[in-house]
């Protein structure tokens, strides 16, 4: 099964992290807030001007912007 | 006698509730200093409780130790340095398995926890099942069920601390790494174990796995050490961003096998934040309901507080003349009137205006609403180099450059901080405005509305400039990632805005006061000295500073009076109208003063024009230069402050005066 990035869902689409490529001290707050791999993903909304965009992770919902997101790989969920 | 003191430290995620509980453990009894050496607001304050004295410290929200952020740090720092006698950690309830990544955090510093389980009742209302008596078997630390904002819970949270300090019936539980990871800690800890001044000091365990993770301040706690050499060597051979996804993985992983047997989740789909999100976040009406409620925010703001405003001003005009008419001699009725009841009343006059506008961004903090704004607006504020937190802070320097600047502590990154501290003074406050009223009104005719707009669009646009420019300058790089919780709406409480506005309102006029009254007195002596002149005469110093810098400010089109009253302006630039006032002799009648500023040959609309740009953009007034201070803690950065809006507003009436000749006018 092809690897996408995060960015690339859509709003209600549910995806499982597999590699959190970001760098720097954003890839350290985004393994704190629950961004490990094997964690499920769901795009819940794009802001209004298209970034940042809002997903639910853990039980709870995290923005990031769009640069973050395309560094996180993931697997969609059927 | 025994010692009937403990110390307790509160730790918990950002919007679980902290504050809240803190305020219902502590009452009104609580103490807003700053940690020692950094910027970040320490609370402390006191309960007696069955013979207790417990004092509790309010440590900053985060979410992890791994120290990256300042909050981080000094959360950690505090534990392990002051080693607290119990750490509880408010976790909440509906949002258990991200809280829980703290507590596996919290164990490997070998405190005393207790684990105080907030919001239980939106869990249970949701639906979800908690299973007290197996949470507190796993985690091995007592679990107390708390309501903070309706007082539940309290009483016995504070029961298990006099309880766990008699008798510490829970120890502490680690969580394993895997094998791998284990034996490098285990190599790490030998090495460790040879420096004993360590041991003394902090746990062997945890200090390993943070070197593991990359913690550059363990890294650094350890370089004074003979051990770094060996430490350096050992970390040097293995990758670093492995580990530390690795081990924030194996953490989660721990959680996943505990969570499932403490709580079951109730998935409702669609939750009311959710509906109400998917109205204040839709695309295209979440910005302009977004712009309605800070206009209301502001609205609501100064409509209620010119009244105190005026109230205040006008009683301390009153008490100014009533004061110094009956003292002798006169220099010290000028003294005690013009300066130093005219500094405090400058001072308080701000007060109304704080309060407000503090009262109501803590309700839209409270409510969850704060994190939609900056989400709404981060796109946009991310292009001209700042981050969406800084948007608020600006739009609120409309009002009042000196709560908006305070309103920049949200914005957790030192660097987006400093960048909005530093660009909130363009924005043109309320005190401009009277100036503008005065000038394009006398000047300008039917035009006078399109000027004052001019004027505003042209304060925006500097600061959103400066914001570029000192990014690609002196504070280098780009704005810190957003990676931000979008907690759930909930109904704010009173109490936490009520405590909220009053510490801020408190704070300002302890701290920027003093400044803000050492400015007044430093012009109060100018414009009184030397002996015998006529206060703020031509004769006096600040008529003297007023010459000297003629010739500076004479390329912008300004004769000796109008630099005088941008000096008297510095204090606050409703003054720069009283001063004109003063200086064409008609005290405070506008009507006289408009005449009299047509018929002076040395002003005409070009020079009126940058006179206004000019006044829009230097140093804004004593008290912003005083809140700059205490919200940056240097005085380096204030004195940049002050000189770059000295230096831009020269530019720019510059080249709006000589520009304007160049054109013919």
């Amino acid at each position: 099964m092809s690897e996408i990035t995060l960015d690339t869902l859509k709003p209600g689409e549910l995806a499982r992290i597999t590699k959190v490529r970001v760098k720097g001290p954003a890839r350290r707050k985004l393994l704190d807030m629950g961004m490990v791999a094997g964690s499920e993903v769901e795009l819940v909304r794009k802001a209004p001007l298209g970034d940042p965009i809002e997903f639910q992770i853990k039980g709870y919902h995290l923005s990031i912007r769009r640069e973050e997101a395309s560094q996180i790989f993931v697997q969609m969920i059927e | 006698m025994e010692n009937t003191k403990i110390r307790v430290a509160l730790a918990g995620n950002p919007n679980v509730g902290k504050t809240t509980l803190f305020n219902a453990i502590t009452g009104s009894r609580q103490h807003v200093g700053n940690w020692p050496g950094v910027t970040v607001e320490k609370k402390t304050g006191v309960r007696t409780y069955r013979g207790y004295d417990i004092e509790i410290t309010d440590l900053p929200g985060t979410y992890s130790l791994t120290a990256y952020s300042l909050d981080e740090i000094v959360a950690r720092d505090y534990i392990i340095e002051e080693k607290p006698d119990i750490v509880i950690q408010i976790v909440d309830a509906s949002n258990l398995e991200r809280n829980l990544y703290l507590t596996t955090q919290l164990m490997e510093l070998h405190t005393e926890m207790i684990i105080a389980l907030n919001m239980c009742d939106l869990a249970l209302e949701r639906g979800d099942k908690l299973y007290i008596d197996k949470m507190q078997e796993i985690l091995a630390a007592p679990v107390v069920q708390t309501v903070a904002s309706r007082d539940i819970g309290i009483d016995e949270l504070l029961d298990r601390v006099i309880e766990q300090k008699q008798d510490d019936k829970y120890h502490g539980r680690e969580i394993g790494y895997g094998d791998v990871i284990e034996s490098k800690v285990l190599e790490i800890e030998k090495i460790l174990l040879t420096d004993p001044s360590l041991q003394k000091k902090y746990p062997l365990r945890w200090m390993s796995i943070r070197l593991l993770e990359g913690d550059g301040n363990v890294k650094a706690k350890v370089e004074k050490s003979p051990v770094s050499t060996a430490i350096n060597q050992l970390l040097a051979s293995i990758d670093q961003e492995e580990y530390e996804a690795e081990i924030a993985d194996k953490r989660y992983v721990a959680i996943n096998a505990i969570f499932p047997q403490i709580c079951t989740r109730c998935n409702v789909r669609l939750t009311k934040s959710d509906m109400i999100d998917r109205v204040l976040t839709n695309k295209y009406l979440g910005i302009p309901i977004f712009l309605a409620l800070m206009w209301g925010a502001f609205e609501l703001t100064f409509a209620f507080a010119t009244p105190f405003t005026d109230m205040i001003e006008r009683a301390f005009v009153w008490l100014a003349v009533n004061v110094s008419s009956g003292l002798e001699p006169q220099w010290l009725a000028s003294l005690i009137g013009d300066g130093i009841i005219g500094g405090v009343g400058a001072v308080l006059t701000f007060v109304p205006n704080i309060f407000i506008l503090f009262f109501l961004l803590s309700l839209l903090e409270g409510s969850g609403y704060l994190a939609r704004a900056a989400f709404i607006m981060d796109r946009l504020m991310y292009k001209i180099g700042m981050h969406g937190k800084s948007f608020i802070p600006l739009l609120m320097g409309f009002g009042c450059n000196v709560p908006a600047i305070m309103a920049a502590r949200s914005i957790e990154d030192e660097k987006d901080r400093l960048i909005t501290i530093l660009v909130v003074p363009f924005v043109s406050c309320g005190a401009r405005l009277p100036i503008y009223i005065l000038l394009a009104g006398a000047f300008f005719g039917r035009q006078a509305g399109t000027v004052v707009f001019f004027m505003y669009v042209l304060g925006i646009v500097v600061a959103v400039i400066s914001a570029k420019l000192l990014r690609s300058t002196i504070v280098k790089g780009k704005p810190a990632p957003f990676i931000m919780e979008m907690p759930p709406y909930r109904v704010p409480t009173l109490r936490t805005s009520i405590v909220h506005m009053w510490d801020n309102g408190a704070m300002y006029i302890k701290k920027a006061g003093t400044i803000i009254l050492l400015g007044v007195v430093i012009i109060w002596s100018l414009a009184s000295f030397p002996w015998g002149i006529e206060y703020g005469s031509e004769g006096s110093y600040v008529g003297m500073i007023g010459h000297f810098f003629t010739p500076l400010l004479e390329p912008l089109g300004f004769d000796w009076k109008m630099t005088v009253a941008l000096v008297f302006g510095l204090v606050a630039k409703e003054i720069v109208v009283a001063s004109m006032g003063v200086l064409y002799g008609v005290g405070d009648n506008p009507e006289a003063l408009t005449t009299n500023l047509i018929a002076d040959p040395s002003i005409t609309a070009l020079s009126a024009l940058s006179l206004m740009v000019f006044s829009l953009l230097y140093m804004p007034c004593v008290a912003t230069l005083g809140v700059i201070k205490k919200e940056t803690g240097s005085w380096k950065w204030t004195a940049f402050a002050f000189f770059y809006g000295i230096a831009v507003a020269w530019i720019m009436a510059f080249l709006v005066y000589q520009g304007g000749k160049l054109l013919g006018y």
